[in-house]
């Protein structure tokens, strides 16, 4: 049997949270305080996702740069090619909270949007 | 061919530019540096001292005395801050205070006014954060703090205005003699002038050297200084030395004309001429000595750290005067403390040497007076909101602990010999000099930088040379 | 001069939140005075996920949650003006402000709520001794430049100090395509959440060095490295430990200072442990109808908890301009709040019984980490709570809840202490 000790970082408690596997399979997780907690732990050790945030630029804008995200958490392997296809990418103002600015990055399914809003010039 | 060419763009170069564009001549100041008053000179405890520490008979007891003398007119007509504050020469030892008395006699020799020394309690009343071991102090009325970038840069601006042309960004790499003048070879071509004064600081020997058989040396002198917050600026109302030893004047303890505190020197021989970095022992060392005159330091309170080089010829004495074998080459070598203090003085010294070989005629056209950068701190709150209305610029705060305005970095840009990098526009307003120390104002004064000398922010410098703030944009290399 | 019953300063977290509150509460007259071109404060430099759980149930980044604010603010018609620098504000609150379009102004205001957030420890402050070239910037700073401006400090880092900061842009340096080498951090603990350690530095392979300090920078122009040591237990570097590494940018992340310099202007009480002012049980400072919340009353880790704490701030604000602008009368003696053993504050630090709403939050930090513990709340020699903690560590503040109705039980009250008592 395999324990790993995680710290979950679904909130800034930041708790300590085991997980006993044999193999791949999970006996059980402990530790945790919420339920979100054991969610993190099972993702974490079978398939660990993050949410990417990130910023694109923008033209004609009241200022030269929108912060982006992830919509949900992508595979934690994607995380710089997710970064990598947001290079290029460039958005004309208005942009508001919530905007598609990419579908399906790296093939994840998952969108990026706008986090804030930018008012054209 | 210039007439004259000055090398340096320190103190004494730029008083001695100021002062020999009262003649009419084709005058050019290079300096190595991006700016003027990036060396030794914006680097020093920014005092004017009353002139009881130099030799009797010496030239820098001279010029100490003299240059304390014309600060104030000096200061008012180029429009630079400077404060008679007083200064003390504290005695912690009983044994120690003939010390006090030999000084107060030197002083007396070199014509230093008002000199007189008090005893313990007059000390603690003109002082009450001495410590307790202050046994009597040497009080100078007549020491005085005054801001060293204002007085160079006024200097400069002044000379700029009646003609002296400023060639920043220009490294003099050797020096030739030819027929009825010299050849400066220069990282940005070749110059031809007259005369040279070689005002260059702690390369002032290595010119020097090049065009004289009779050779000098100067030792860069390190000196590391902290400097407190505001909040600590009334810790001491006057400027506080201890005994000098054989270093020098040893660490003092100075409100400055802005109103922060500062405590330093060290003295470190060292031989690189660049060798600006602080060491951990001098910092500890400035520490433990101020503490011995003044009473409760804020340490704490220190928000920057810094070192400059003193230009200390072996002799210890200004040279100042035509090079025996090199007719037309005049030194200004060896000013370190009291050099700041004297350099009004070195300034009309090198005009008079300078223009009596020459022959000059005076420059009728000479502007004596110079404005510095308008501070509306200054101005009654009628006056200010009355120029918001006219110049919107100057109500806009770029530099929020120091409440500097938009309006005062465009003067600061716009003005002669003006602002090129951060530190140029902070050494002229303040702007990032003040206790979060420009990490809030440096994105913003960039910004004003790049828009208004028509560069991407990629151009702006810290300091010039290779001190880019900005390496590209985001994802460049990814 | 302008006339409104209260002004906030500052139009960051605390302040949107107070207003927002203060409105609530009845108060017509209201605005907020912010130096940047946008409300929403720091958050909008901030993208990085992870605000908002407590408040809104959900995890958002920096300028979502501002937008919520910026959004209600909208919607309850709060006047705000935009690029002001207030300048001054006076004891009988006369508030002096500057802006490009109207010039120099003042206000004068019934009531006040300081607002203006916190700025980051500078390097002079930290003394680390080398040259002062081009490439070392408070962590802040290059976040602006990185998030806002779109541009790169550096490219190879090394970042000074684990505050939370300092491991978001380890993570954000990283994402936009920079090498970060290592965080050190002076103390023998990092200053930042668990979680961002896991992940900023853990995800990205960035090494965390516990108890180390930058001890020389090099490079006159622009940094080219930077000397780290090992420090004993009292902060000192130990010879014989210093290591090299090649780098164009040290990013520091030091530690946050309130911003009190208009406070001490208006000649408010400032507590030296926080630098922020002292307040009672409704957030009010030394000078009747002068308030303060969020990080210039003292750093926080969580937003959400500035958003609580500002919206007490703007109740308390309305309930004392509803009042007359007077303190309302009591009949029981006030409180002190005392700190005992590694508390090091509490804010607040006095209350009194009548004046405090149903319920009140003190919270406070601990000057050390201690293991398996109890946060106990005494009345006079009482232990009144206790709460098991697994860790309580300075990088995360603590908070106690304290009932009106259990504190009318001791009407002869004297203090209140806080300790952190051995499990």
């Amino acid at each position: 049997m395999e324990k790993r000790e995680l710290t979950c970082i679904g909130c800034p408690l930041g708790c300590t949270v085991t997980v006993e596997m044999e193999g791949t399979e999970i006996l059980r997780v402990t530790g945790h305080t919420c339920k979100r907690g054991e969610e993190y732990a099972r993702k974490e050790v079978t398939n660990p996702t993050r949410i990417v945030t990130s910023i694109v630029r923008v033209n004609g804008g009241k200022i030269p740069m929108v912060s982006v995200k992830t919509k949900s958490d992508i595979p934690k392997s994607k995380i710089f090619d997710c970064a990598k296809a947001l290079q290029s990418i460039q958005v004309e103002a208005p942009v508001h909270i919530g905007d598609v600015i990419m579908e399906n990055v790296v093939g994840t399914g998952v969108s990026i949007v706008a986090t804030k809003n930018v008012e054209a010039l | 061919m210039y007439d004259i060419i000055i090398i340096g763009g320190g103190v004494a170069g730029c008083a001695a530019a100021r002062e020999l564009s009262r003649y009419k001549a084709n005058i050019c100041l290079v300096e190595k540096e991006e700016d003027v008053c990036a060396g030794t000179s914006k680097a020093n405890s920014a005092i004017a001292h009353a002139g009881y520490d130099a030799e009797p008979g010496s030239l820098m007891a001279k010029l100490n005395v003299q240059g304390n003398q014309m600060m104030d007119a000096v200061a008012g007509e180029l429009d630079f801050p400077f404060e008679r504050i007083g200064s003390m020469v504290v005695c912690i030892h009983e044994e120690d205070i003939y010390k006090l008395e030999e000084l107060l006699e030197r002083g007396k020799k070199n014509g230093v006014k008002d000199l007189r020394i008090v005893d313990a309690k007059e000390a603690h009343e003109l002082e009450p954060n001495l410590t307790e071991q202050v046994v009597a102090a040497l009080y100078a009325p007549t020491g005085g703090i005054v801001c060293p970038f204002g007085m160079t840069i006024a200097f400069a601006e002044n000379a700029a205005v009646n003609g002296v042309e400023f060639k920043l960004n220009t490294e003099v790499e050797n020096i030739q003699k030819i027929d009825g003048g010299y050849v400066l070879t220069t990282n940005q071509g070749i110059l031809e002038t007259k005369v040279v004064v070689n005002a260059a600081g702690v390369y002032a020997d290595r010119f020097h050297n090049m065009v004289s058989e009779e050779k000098i040396h100067i030792t860069p002198r390190r000196g590391d200084y902290c400097l407190l917050d505001k909040t600590a600026g009334n810790h001491v109302s006057h400027t506080i030395f201890p005994l000098p030893d054989q270093f020098g004047k040893g660490v003092l303890v100075t409100p400055t004309v802005h109103g922060n505190l500062l405590v330093g020197p060290t003295a470190i021989d060292i031989e690189d001429k660049e060798a600006t970095a602080t060491t951990r022992e001098g910092l500890d060392f400035l520490t433990g000595k101020a503490g011995e005159a003044v009473a409760d330091l804020p340490m704490r309170q220190v928000i920057t750290s810094f070192a400059g080089l003193r230009a200390h010829e072996d002799h210890h004495e200004f040279i100042i005067g035509e090079v025996k074998d090199a007719k037309g080459f005049v030194d200004v070598a060896g000013i370190e403390s009291p050099g700041l203090t004297s350099a009004p003085a070195i300034g009309v010294m090198v005009a008079d040497i300078v223009s009596g070989m020459m022959g000059l005629a005076e420059n009728p056209d000479f502007i004596g007076t110079r404005r510095g950068i308008l501070n509306p701190s200054e101005l009654s709150k009628e006056e200010r909101a009355k120029l918001i209305e006219v110049k919107p610029e100057y109500g806009n705060i770029i530099c929020r602990c120091e409440m500097i305005t938009e309006g005062e970095i465009l003067d600061a840009i716009h003005r002669p010999v003006g602002a090129r990098s951060l530190d140029g526009v902070k050494r002229r307003t303040r702007a990032g000099m003040g206790r979060c120390q420009a990490g809030f104002c440096s994105p913003r004064t960039m910004e004003i930088l790049a828009r208004e000398l028509h560069v991407s922010m990629a151009d702006i410098t810290k300091s010039g040379g290779d001190s880019k703030l900005i390496v590209g944009t985001v994802k460049d290399r990814l | 001069m302008l006339n409104y019953d209260l002004v906030i300063v500052g139009g960051g977290p605390a302040g949107l939140a107070a207003a927002a509150s203060a409105r609530k509460n009845g108060l017509e007259s209201i605005i907020i005075l912010e130096r940047d071109h946008e409300l929403g404060g720091i958050l909008n430099q901030c993208i990085h996920n992870g605000f908002g759980l407590h408040t809104f149930k959900e995890e958002l980044t920096g300028p979502e949650y501002a937008g919520r604010f910026i959004d209600e603010v909208a919607d309850l018609k709060i006047e705000y003006k935009l690029n002001t620098m207030v300048m001054d504000i006076s004891e009988n609150k006369v508030v002096t402000a500057m802006n490009r379009e109207d010039g120099l102004f003042e206000i004068q205001a019934k009531a006040v709520i300081l607002a203006m957030g916190c700025r980051e420890r500078p390097r002079g402050a930290l003394n680390i001794p080398g040259y002062r070239p081009a490439g070392i910037y408070s962590a802040g700073t290059a976040q602006r430049l990185v998030n806002i401006e779109g541009f790169m400090p550096g490219r190879e880092v090394v970042i000074l100090g684990s505050g939370d900061i300092g491991l978001i842009m380890a993570r954000r340096m990283t994402l936009e395509g920079a090498k970060v080498k290592v965080v050190a951090e002076l103390m023998p603990f990092s200053g930042g959440l668990k979680r961002n350690i896991v992940q900023c530095l853990d995800d990205f392979g960035i090494p965390l060095k516990l108890s180390h300090t930058v001890i020389d920078i090099d490079g006159k122009e622009r940094v080219k490295g930077i000397t780290l040591a090992e420090v004993d237990s009292t902060g000192k570097p130990i010879p014989g430990t210093e290591e090299h590494y090649d780098c164009d940018t040290l990013l520091l992340s030091c530690g946050l200072i309130p911003e009190n310099e208009l406070s001490r202007g208006i000649g408010v009480d400032i507590e030296p442990v926080t630098n922020g002012p002292v307040v009672n049980e409704s957030l009010e400072t030394s000078v009747p109808g002068v308030f303060a919340c969020g990080n210039v009353l003292h750093v926080h880790d969580l937003v959400d908890f500035v958003s609580e704490e500002a919206a007490a701030a703007g109740r308390n604000a309305a309930k004392y301009i509803r009042n007359g602008s007077k303190e309302p009368e009591t009949t029981h003696e006030t409180v002190a709040l005392c700190p005992q053993g590694i508390v090091r504050y509490t804010v607040p630090k006095t209350l009194n019984v009548d004046r405090m709403d149903d319920e009140i939050t003190v919270r406070f930090r601990v000057g050390a980490v201690q293991k398996n513990c109890y946060v106990s709340t005494y009345f006079d020699d009482e232990r009144v709570m206790r709460r098991r903690r697994p860790v309580v560590a300075p990088g995360e503040m603590e908070e106690v809840k304290l009932k009106k109705e259990q504190l009318l039980k001791y009407p002869d009250l004297k203090q209140i202490i806080f300790k952190v008592e051995e499990a």
